[in-house]
């Protein structure tokens, strides 16, 4: 370590700019801060010595000095901006719609672009390698930077005395002389102190100084940044985090996905309200909306817990742990799980109920029959002596290219191929029958099928969700909030008081808002014979 | 419940025409300072202007009880609180620095505000089920705080532009101080051209396909841009001079971008006309009134107002809506367009706070950042909304 001693005796680190003790410019450090270009010192980090700007050879010390530079951060939340505003121009694919094929759907709908879009992997630009890089990279920026320039910079404020050094104080951008053998310094004195600074004194000379802690804020909300993305990145180890999404129909009860086989829910009831449209608040909105305004969705829930040992194919044995609703902003939360209203189905189909007549006469009943539509038999035996075998089941028919298909194995529009065996008969008569559809396919049948009744359900769908990156996460918004609320709201100020044979020197320093600090300068040498001192600044622009 | 929600429309307009008043007061500071250390204009100005800031409270807190929520959940009462917002971020900095002339600007920007606002549905709407929660009013409330502060910063950055640019010459930096006032001029062409129509009651129909289905398309401003494919079944109705094309898309596009195009004409109209009284650049004959202004004043305002509303934003914008987005819709960061374009916001502010350490970056440049900084806030309100939309278009 080539270490510096000043002339005032203090040894000063390899790499200093501005002596720790007497603020005194090092000459052959002054290129580092750009001192040399200007007439004022450079004062964002005292002139302390930083890593970064010491050391340039090795390859670490070239990657350490990328990262910590302020440009580099800059460029990293620039480029990350406009990779962000990229990712809105159009849908990311977890906003198209579900069951569509990605390549497609961007092509068809956005033509060109949207074809482009998706061949760079913009649809899914946020959990992109490269984006992920980039958030990375900010967050390697901010350590390093971090660590580059706090250390130096809470040594030197520690070590700073009251007596600075001529060039020091003639050097800073608030400074003046006062000609005077009437100076008041203990009003000074007092003054400062009304105005709740710290005064040190040394042979005459005084440092008086307010909020230093202003200026941790920074290392402080970049500590909440890094905590927040550790936070996140914890979001990929499973035991951290669990999303897994459930469909249950009312009266069911199912076991919750993500739980291990732990716990189980019943749907009672599923309840979507919707507002009043007679209600004198609301009505001219809902009008203008032209149908019903939801009001409520809502899940009537009993969570149970099993009780038994996991073995496949076994009944579990189930212990009622809560009731509970799910609702919109009010999720069920159960051990460290939560279930949130997330989706619904109305009106499915729960069970029909056919009956045989004969073709010609709708009154005439051979019998009926009742189909479960989530776990149809395959054949129904009436007491007529009639045989119904199930061929083809469409839970959610469709005609596709002239064929009939299923779009979903859920029963919303549920239609059958049904062959009826007459008693005695060995060859079938077949009906296709869906919802407002009898068809008899060969035109030749006696007997016909008829929709006597039915039945439906809701289906609820929640999502599952542990997460133990939350208290983290939350942790890291907490500290950044502290940091930034700490380095924006509070400033650093100094003013620095130096005895002359005949009067004295004034200067006065501030990390940010300097209009203020002079309005301060102006209240505390009031009444003290000091000149105020001028701002050396000047604004070129 | 009818009268309040009266009461409470009478209040906003009340509030409007307040604001207007302490703007010419504040217009008023202008030769005041010639006489010396007199600050009466500036004084009653700030004093009506809080007087305005109560009405409009007024409005809000009855509106509140009409209809029983926060009314913070359409683009109106969202745009009214935002102007609002500003309102109490140029009192908040006018006491820190006592700036007359910062209020006549940041007065008619403001109005500008409120009255675009009015431009959008008034009727108060019921809350959907994510919007019941208290968190709607904690988040919007607070986010719109910060935009409102970090908007002053913008005004402040106007107001050095047109002190600082050099007007001699024309250049890069005059010709965009040209386009940020057409830009004003344009909101104003399109509230004019939305009322005026409005008042005139003027309704053009169309017939045209929608997503493969013949829909009926209303346009409340003559069409210049018709629907793609549309047909006119309004009678006298004025026929659109072009379609719109075919991959807009959604049920109003055509109709958005036909009020669009008003705006830029009857901006471009306006700022034609202003040209030709002036006969200079708009921010030249304004400059010679901010002469007095200490622009070194007017940067540490502009800065000021970055460095406190940059955290108020961050805590409505990105924290309190992460909180409640967990709880609404089970993840606390879920990439829609409204939360990156607040996530864009966050950025674009820390670079400016992180440029702030160069030197270099004060005065023009950070006059400029902020400027664009409050493009991304009305891009995020308006273009979000309207255009790009997502869960957050209420719309």
């Amino acid at each position: 370590m080539n270490e510096i001693t000043c002339e005032c005796g203090h040894i000063n680190p390899e790499g200093t700019v501005l002596c720790e003790s007497c603020g005194k410019p090092i000459e052959k450090n002054q290129h580092i801060d750009g001192n040399d270009q200007k007439e004022l010192l450079n004062m964002r980090y005292d002139g302390s010595a930083r890593r970064s700007q010491t050391y340039n050879r090795t390859i670490i010390d070239k990657i350490w000095n990328f990262f910590s530079s302020v440009k580099v951060g800059v460029w990293l939340i620039v480029l990350t901006l406009i990779a962000s505003a990229v990712g809105t121009i159009l849908p990311q694919e977890m906003y198209i719609p579900p069951n569509v094929d990605a390549a497609t759907h961007y092509r068809d709908q956005y033509g060109l672009l949207g074809q482009i879009y998706y061949q760079l992997g913009f649809h899914n630009l946020f959990s992109s390698w490269w984006y992920m890089l980039l958030l990375a990279m900010i967050g390697i920026s901010i350590v390093i930077a971090s660590i580059d320039r706090f250390f130096p910079l809470y040594k030197t404020l520690k070590k700073q005395k009251p007596k600075r050094h001529e060039l020091f104080m003639k050097k800073q951008r608030v400074f003046g002389t006062t000609e005077s053998d009437q100076v008041d310094v203990e009003r000074f004195k007092k003054n400062l102190k009304k105005n709740r600074f710290k005064v040190y004194e040394e042979n005459g000379h005084i440092l008086a100084e307010k909020n230093r802690f202003a200026r941790w804020g920074p290392y402080v909300n970049h500590i909440g940044l890094i905590i927040f993305l550790i936070g996140s990145l914890l979001r990929f180890v499973p035991f951290f985090y669990v999303d897994e999404f459930v469909w249950i129909r009312e009266g069911e009860t199912a076991m919750i996905p993500g739980t291990d086989g732990q716990y189980y829910m019943k749907n009672e009831e599923f309840i979507l309200e919707t507002y009043d449209e007679s209600d004198e608040r609301f009505k001219e909105a809902i009008q203008k909306q032209g149908g019903p305004i939801p009001k409520t969705y809502q899940t009537d829930a009993v969570i149970y817990e099993r009780t038994d040992e996991f073995i496949p194919g076994k009944e579990p044995e189930l212990k009622e742990v809560k009731t509970a609703s799910a609702k919109m902003n009010h999720p069920i939360k159960f051990d460290d799980y939560a279930l949130y209203q997330a989706s619904y189905q109305l009106n499915e189909f729960k069970e029909m109920t056919f009956k045989i007549h004969d073709k010609e006469n709708e009154d005439s009943n051979y019998g009926e029959f009742t189909v479960d539509l989530t776990n149809p038999k395959s054949e129904y035996e009436l007491e007529s002596g009639h045989r119904v075998v199930i061929d083809s089941y469409f839970p959610e028919y469709e005609m596709k290219d002239g064929e009939p298909v299923s779009v979903s194995k859920y029963p919303k529009n549920p239609a059958f191929v049904f062959h009826v065996y007459p008693p005695g008969e060995t060859s079938p008569e077949t009906s296709f029958l869906g919802i407002g559809m009898n068809i008899d396919a060969t035109g030749e049948n006696d007997y016909k099928l008829g929709l006597v009744n039915f039945d439906v359900r809701d289906v609820t769908g929640l999502t599952v969700k542990k997460d133990f990156t939350l208290p983290i996460i939350g942790l890291g918004g907490a500290i950044f909030m502290i940091g930034v609320i700490q380095g924006m709201y509070w400033n650093h100020r100094r003013i620095w008081l130096q005895p002359k044979e005949n009067g004295v020197w004034i200067a006065g320093h501030t990390n940010k808002n300097w209009f203020a600090l002079r309005r301060e300068i102006d209240k505390v040498i009031d009444g003290t014979h000091i000149q105020k001192p001028v701002d050396q600044y000047e604004m070129k622009d | 419940m009818g009268d309040l929600s009266t009461l409470s429309s009478n209040l906003l307009y009340a509030a409007f025409f307040i604001y207007l008043i302490a703007t010419f007061f504040f217009g008023g500071t202008i030769r005041d300072k010639g006489k010396g250390k007199s600050r009466v204009a500036g004084n009653i100005g700030i004093t009506i202007t809080i007087i305005g800031f109560l009405t409009q409270l007024g409005y809000f807190i009855t509106r509140w009880i009409a209809s029983q929520h926060a009314p913070v959940s359409n683009l109106f009462e969202y745009t009214t609180f935002f102007g609002m917002m500003l309102i109490f971020a140029f009192i908040i900095l006018y006491f820190i620095y006592r700036v007359d002339l910062l209020g006549l600007f940041a007065l008619p920007i403001a109005l500008l505000i409120i009255a675009f606002a009015s431009m959008f549905p008034t009727e108060i709407s019921p809350l959907v089920p994510s919007l019941q929660s208290h968190w709607l009013y904690i988040h919007v409330t607070t986010a719109s705080l910060g935009q409102g502060i970090l908007s002053v910063s913008f005004v402040a950055g106007l107001v050095f532009l047109i002190r600082q640019v050099d007007q001699t010459k024309r250049s890069k930096h005059t010709s965009w101080l040209e386009f940020v006032i057409y830009v004003l001029f344009a909101t104003i062409a399109f509230i004019m051209v939305t009322s005026i129509f409005g008042a005139m009651e003027y309704e053009a129909k169309f017939q045209a396909p929608v997503n493969g289905q013949q829909a009926e398309i209303t346009y409340g401003v003559p069409a210049i841009a018709g629907p793609a494919d549309g047909e006119v079944i309004s009678e006298g109705a004025m026929g659109p001079l072009f379609e719109a094309p075919a991959w807009m898309r959604g049920q109003d596009a055509a109709k958005k971008l036909n009020t669009f195009l008003w705006s830029l004409f009857g901006g471009l109209v306006i700022y034609g006309l202003v040209r030709l009284i002036l006969r200079k650049r708009v921010a030249a004959a304004i400059q010679p009134l901010l002469k007095k202004l200490n622009p070194e004043l007017v940067d540490e305002v502009s800065y000021r107002a970055v460095a406190i509303g940059f955290p108020v934003f961050t805590l409505g914008a990105i924290i309190f809506a992460s909180i409640w987005a967990q709880q609404a819709w089970d993840r606390f960061w879920g990439w829609d367009p409204k939360e990156v374009w607040a996530l864009i916001t966050f950025f674009f502010y820390a670079a400016y706070l992180h440029l702030r350490l160069s030197r270099g970056w004060h005065g023009l440049r950070s006059a400029w950042l902020a400027v664009g900084g409050f493009g991304i806030i009305m891009f995020n309100l308006i273009a979000v909304n309207l255009v790009i939309s997502g869960l957050h278009s209420y719309a």
